[in-house]
């Protein structure tokens, strides 16, 4: 993915920290319109800074954020609550709404930002829980239910209104292998389907391989990205030793790559 | 700079220069024809789905056939209107026919089985009848009535362990709490104490001067201030601001399964949380009780101060009336009450269920239940020293 086709997300000399400690320094990239892409790190890389920034969390200290052509930071009052209509997030540990239950969690989107019918608005919600495999859980409460199956329903949530880009944090930790896998061929069916662009903020491979058109990796001493491509081709002739390290651990056998890149190089052609 | 515009996909938002436009007609008898043109998304589907819910409502269509040829874009509220033309056909025994509809989305819409969602998924109110409730209540009092027995037994055995073998108490964190509770309450004791011995003489005094009788009102403000008002008043402070701090404490704790890893680590919560706030609490309420009756009493001098009495006949008038026995009898209610407050709102930590919302109903139930221990504890206390003769 060489050429810049269409970016949705463009990320110019961004630097940022907090209270005197710079935790990325100068980084500049862009994610294109329906792609998956993944922001790889370690603990501490400032992977979380970096989405907490492009999603408006954080103010950086310089450096400019384009979403769909819109400046992100300099972005106030209805200009910014559309530009924030543009997206949803899915947090690390789901952060649902604790006093409602899940199908409230989901309908509360639809029923502040359109005018659909009520019974119209329990359906959608419905079929978004289905998505994600919990559509007999709708009218339980976030606490009665497991860590992976908030996360599901804080996606389920996060579709709402079906943005135009996602962002997850931590997509599979803390999921089991089947949800895990699951939860990829959703994320590829969405993004082949309707040209949704994913943005997911992790540290492990396996839902990488499966799923990432592109991806970076940002380094904890350098600040900044130390590298930028398909993860295949980052294994195989990234010239960085951590970089071909961080990929050749176990986990990414060559099997199971080769299983996965086929069909993610043809929904590339697809797409 | 890269071109924004985007060729294959107009701006969900832009939707309102994209119009949506649906018309609706009898193609044949029993055949309603719905074309859509446009996008249909989150911010049309509403309207959309009005026209065509009334349209289907009055014709009672054999079969519905949807034109979607000139449907640009359909998100997943979009969807969600296809779908239910589908289930509602399918529960009606009618047909449905979609037209011209992209593979990709009918790819997405097939991801839905019609048989799946036989009932609208509308949210339903939980509705428990009389006697449930009853029955609910009841077991919950008991509940709450065993946690409670359970709790005084282990914090009783707690701390008598720790009185036996002080060495074992992490006197540390007891002294730390004892500050926060104790010594950071000197400023919100003495204000309002000094307030309330003010406006008693105050009030007292202006009807009292009409018998001349104005002196007993230094009775009245040592009597009622070292034996309720000081250790009353004490202890609904230190309620509302240690009973609830250690409820909110405890609960975050348990909601961070710190609760938990005390457990798995071996260590008692009871005797590491518990014991060192209780003992903080135990040893600080008379002490603040102390300090409540002497600004207390102060308060009142100045009133009659301002009569032009002197201190030391205010002083004189006092102690004739008040004596040692009432000051213990106040400081022992005192350290009851600091034992029932400190106690409760452990309890009401420790019994902090998870959710948002949980820590501040812990908070709310342990300043609650201790203000109502209080008044309740100083009720019997009014009783058996009345029969004791103190």
């Amino acid at each position: 993915m060489n050429q810049i086709q269409d970016p949705i997300i463009w990320v110019e000399n961004l630097t940022a920290g907090y209270s005197g400690t710079i935790v990325v320094d100068n980084v500049s990239f862009e994610v294109n319109r329906g792609e998956v892409f993944a922001i790889l790190g370690g603990s501490g890389s400032g992977k979380s800074t970096l989405l907490k920034l492009i999603i408006g969390l954080h103010k950086p200290l310089s450096g400019r954020i384009l979403i769909d052509g819109q400046d992100m930071v300099s972005a106030e009052g209805q200009e910014r609550l559309a530009l924030l209509r543009k997206f949803g997030v899915m947090y690390q540990r789901g952060a649902l709404f604790g006093s409602m239950t899940l199908l409230e969690n989901v309908r509360l989107p639809l029923e502040e930002f359109t005018d659909l019918p009520p019974p119209a608005m329990d359906l959608i919600a419905m079929m978004k829980l289905s998505l994600v495999g919990l559509k007999e859980f709708g009218d339980l409460m976030p606490a009665e239910l497991s860590g992976g199956m908030q996360k599901r329903a804080a996606i389920a949530r996060a579709m709402a209104l079906d943005p135009q880009i996602l962002f997850l944090d931590e997509l599979s930790a803390g999921l089991d292998p089947i949800t895990s896998a699951d939860l990829d061929q959703l994320v590829l069916s969405l993004a082949h389907n309707l040209n949704i662009t994913f943005v997911i903020v992790t540290h492990e491979l396996s839902s990488i391989y499966t799923i990432a058109d592109r991806i970076i990796m940002l380094d904890k001493q350098s600040k900044g990205i130390i590298a930028e491509g398909h993860p295949q081709d980052l294994r195989d002739h990234s010239e960085n030793t951590f970089v071909r390290r961080f990929f050749n651990r176990r986990g990414a056998s060559d099997s199971v790559f080769g299983e996965f890149d086929g069909e993610s190089q043809s929904r590339k052609k697809g797409a | 700079m890269p071109n924004y515009s985007s060729p294959h996909m107009p701006d969900s938002l832009s939707s309102s220069i994209h119009t949506t436009i649906i018309d609706t007609s009898m193609i044949a008898p029993g055949v309603l024809g719905v074309k859509i043109t446009g996008r249909l998304d989150a911010t049309s589907t509403g309207d959309i789905w009005r026209v065509a819910d009334r349209e289907i409502n009055r014709t009672s269509p054999q079969r519905i056939v949807v034109d979607t040829s000139e449907m640009v874009y359909c998100d997943g509220s979009g969807m969600g209107f296809l779908f239910e033309l589908r289930r509602r056909q399918q529960k009606a025994g009618g047909k449905l026919e979609i037209l011209g509809l992209q593979p990709k989305f009918q790819h997405l819409l097939d991801l839905f089985d019609p048989s799946e969602f036989e009932e609208t998924p509308a949210i339903k109110p939980k509705s428990v009848g009389f006697a449930e409730k009853i029955g609910r209540a009841t077991c919950q009092i008991c509940e709450h009535a065993y946690a409670l027995i359970e709790f005084l037994g282990e914090a009783g055995a707690a701390l008598v362990q720790a009185l036996l073998n002080p060495k074992q108490v992490r006197w540390k964190d007891a002294f730390l709490v004892a500050e926060t509770a104790g010594v950071n309450a000197l400023p919100v004791i003495g204000l309002v104490g000094f307030l309330m011995g003010l406006i008693m003489a105050f009030q007292a005094a202006i009807p009292m001067r009409q018998f001349g009788a104005e002196i007993y009102v230094a009775n009245l403000v040592g009597l009622s201030m070292v034996r309720e008002l000081g250790p009353l008043m004490t202890a609904v402070v230190l309620a509302g601001r240690s009973g609830s701090a250690f409820a909110a404490e405890l609960g975050t704790m348990k909601i961070n399964e710190e609760i938990d890893a005390l457990i798995t680590m071996g260590l008692d919560p009871v005797r590491f949380l518990v014991v060192t706030r209780v003992l903080a609490a135990v040893i600080m309420t008379p002490l603040l009780t102390l300090f409540a009756d002497l600004i207390g009493v102060m308060g009142g001098s100045i009133v009659l101060l301002s009569m032009g009495y002197s201190l030391s006949s205010y002083f004189n008038q006092m102690v004739s009336m008040v004596n040692y026995v009432d000051l213990l009898g106040g400081l022992f209610k005192s350290i009851v009450f600091g034992l029932m407050v400190a106690g409760i709102g452990c309890l009401r930590g420790l019994q902090t269920e998870i959710g948002a919302s949980a820590v501040g109903d812990s908070t709310t139930r342990a300043v609650v239940g201790g203000i109502v221990l209080i008044v309740v504890a100083d009720g019997i206390f009014s009783v058996v020293y009345y029969y004791l003769g103190i």
